[in-house]
């Protein structure tokens, strides 16, 4: 029984705002990633410059609080510099972790700083304990984050066979496949989250209503089309509907948030370390809204698992923010696979 | 430059399957990729079914290589992984860290670094070497002009491999697509996915093939096809990887032997392979494009 091991809470902020939101309702940890592609939300108008992180470390370590830098992409031989450099500046800036994906920056960062505290990302693909302790070993990783495949007793069995602290997803969006794996938007867009840092991209989003209706084109790929009652979401490519023999739906998956609220005495009594909660590119409303609910939850457990139950004001709260306003314990949840 | 058959990435029945390295053993593949790499679920073969045809195939002249899982989620399924690691006959793709791990626990310092390590750089490739990977294969996302950048920037010695031929494998997930297009779930799945000689079909709404089903496994709905760009490869790669089809497999093994021969012309060769292919050919992802993309440079 491990249900006493404190839980923190990790949550995004794609702005200084954000940031200040995540901390003033109560993250315990703040994760966000450099202007550029070195982070898996390389969106236009998101991210810190040198001057925001500055002074959102300041203000997340006035009030004990920890800031944690993304620099989980994949960095390759002609842009290589650029990544080293971020982990340079990340480290110059006195920030807590920094989150890292690819092995040889790991290395890298390792040697240069042999203080600064690694995550291993969620994009590093680590699904079991024999993959993060390769990374503990080698690299000497203090956090993994699992991806969001594997079921509650598979969460469990890895944090029984680790040292390395267990980070799993709480809240958002709902990557379906092995994150770090996907190369769904490179063969649609020509970028990708490992290079690029970008899923299913802005720029190659087309909205444009026709006889048939509402129709959501990636690159000019149609994913889906609306007809005039329904709500139009975005098209990310694994949430769009297709055609497979004939019958047409969401062949992959539905637009939909994970939750897994209802999970977290589970979580607590298996020793997972850190809760985090997804998008960065949301609106520092979104972060203030999910991290007040969070906080109050992983309080509440803390105090007394067994007492715990979800309240239906949390749930009302979050599914108003979540992705088509509807929610799944995705892979935690045997039956969902 | 060697050629290379992956995997069989689909659920074939045990005498399909059989017969299907039965031919392989008479092709020009001088490397042969075996084992289970997608689905813990699937059992036509078992463990040692596949060492019984990496025998028959190493007899034939071949060098086998036993895969290993690109998804692993269990303790069943890292035991499936020691078996692989424990036999020291044959060597061993690593499709995960857990097996990098293992293989580098056991001592092993001939083995594959697979397509799903995400090798994009020379500093990870030069790990991966210490650790004792002798070959390793590109990402099919890399583009021929990053692999030449990476191979020139101090990457160590090793040979290089590049997916030439085969739907691309784009992405994996916990989830069973092919068992959600039957209502069903993946750890009641009804082997769905068996006999379906190349996976199932997803198209948009407009018709247009877009992306395969093949159980937890998405693939791209085009072949990715590289014969015309035989030149740069030449530059890049000494093992040119075919992945598996329901039909043809033999002759497209054919057409690149006489294509890397020259008995054929990048062109000539690609002209003929359009009949065999199961749908229309890419190659953007070579090019540095959407991977979607058929880019023929003017």
């Amino acid at each position: 029984m491990t249900s006493n091991t404190k839980i923190e809470l990790v949550c995004p902020a794609g702005s200084l705002p954000a940031l200040k939101t995540a901390v003033d309702h109560g993250a315990d940890c703040v994760y966000l990633g450099f202007k550029d592609a070195t982070n898996a939300r390389n969106f236009t108008g998101l991210n810190f410059d040198a001057k925001a992180l500055t002074e959102g470390v300041r203000y997340a370590h006035d009030r004990k609080r920890k800031v944690l830098v993304a620099l989980n992409t994949y960095p390759q031989a002609g842009n290589w510099a650029g990544w080293t450099a971020a982990v340079d500046r990340a480290a110059d800036m006195g920030i807590d972790a920094i989150i890292v994906a690819d092995p040889g920056l790991m290395a890298y960062a390792q040697k240069k700083h042999p203080q600064l505290r690694l995550h291993l990302s969620v994009q590093g693909s680590a699904t079991t304990y024999e993959a993060i302790n390769f990374y503990a070993e080698r690299f000497g990783i203090q956090r993994a984050v699992l991806p969001r495949v594997l079921s509650l007793p598979q969460v469990q069995h890895v944090i029984a066979n680790t040292q390395v602290e267990i980070e799993v997803f709480g809240f958002g969006g709902l990557c379906v496949m092995v994150e770090g794996r996907c190369a769904l938007s490179a063969y649609a867009t020509g970028e990708s989250p490992n290079c690029n840092g970008a899923c299913s991209p802005g720029k190659h989003v087309r909205w444009e209503q026709t006889p048939q209706g509402m129709e959501t084109r990636l690159n000019g790929i149609l994913i889906d089309r609306f007809d005039d009652g329904e709500r139009a979401g975005y098209p990310t490519l694994c949430k769009g509907r297709f055609d497979v023999n004939g019958e047409t739906y969401y062949a992959i998956e539905e637009p939909t948030s994970l939750n897994t609220l209802e999970l977290l005495p589970d979580l607590a009594r298996a020793g997972v370390r850190a809760i985090k909660i997804e998008g960065r590119q949301r609106s520092p409303a979104y972060v203030g809204q999910v991290t007040r609910v969070w906080r109050e939850a992983i309080d509440k457990v803390m105090r007394d698992a067994d007492s715990f139950a979800v309240q239906p004001a949390w749930i009302a709260e979050l599914d108003k923010v979540s992705e088509g306003r509807s929610h799944t314990l995705g892979a935690y949840y045997r039956p969902w696979k | 430059m060697k050629i290379a058959l992956g995997p069989l990435l689909y659920y074939w029945s045990r005498q399909q399957t059989l017969d299907f390295y039965a031919q392989v053993a008479q092709s020009p593949a001088d490397i042969v990729y075996l084992g289970e790499t997608v689905c813990s679920r699937r059992h036509e073969l078992r463990a040692e079914d596949w060492l019984d045809v990496a025998a028959m195939l190493k007899a034939a002249g071949k060098e086998a290589v036993l895969s290993s899982q690109s998804l692993i989620e269990s303790e069943s399924d890292l035991k499936a992984l020691r078996r692989i690691v424990a036999q020291d006959e044959f060597r061993v793709e690593a499709n995960d860290m857990s097996a990098v791990n293992l293989l580098t626990k056991a001592g092993r310092r001939d083995w594959i670094a697979g397509p799903t390590l995400n090798i994009f750089n020379p500093p990870t490739l030069s790990m991966l070497a210490d650790a004792g990977a002798t070959r390793w294969m590109a990402p099919p996302e890399m583009s021929g002009a990053v692999l030449a950048e990476l191979l020139a920037s101090g990457a160590p010695a090793i040979e290089t491999e590049v997916l030439a031929w085969g739907r691309l494998p784009l992405a994996h997930s916990a989830r069973c697509f092919t068992a959600r297009h039957f209502n069903l779930q993946k750890d009641t799945c009804e082997f769905k996915c068996l006999g379906m000689k190349d996976g199932l079909v997803l198209r948009t709404r407009e018709g247009e093939p877009f992306l395969t089903l093949n159980g937890v496994q998405t693939q791209s709905a085009r072949v990715h096809n590289l014969l015309a760009d035989l030149p740069t490869l030449r530059e890049t790669a000494q093992v040119l990887r075919v992945s598996p089809q329901g039909d043809n497999t033999v002759s497209v093994l054919e057409l690149f032997r006489d294509a890397i021969a020259g008995t054929l012309s990048p062109q000539d060769a690609f002209a003929r392979s359009k009949t065999l292919m199961v749908e229309e050919p890419c190659n953007g992802f070579w090019h540095g494009r959407p991977g979607v993309e058929q880019y023929v440079s003017a």
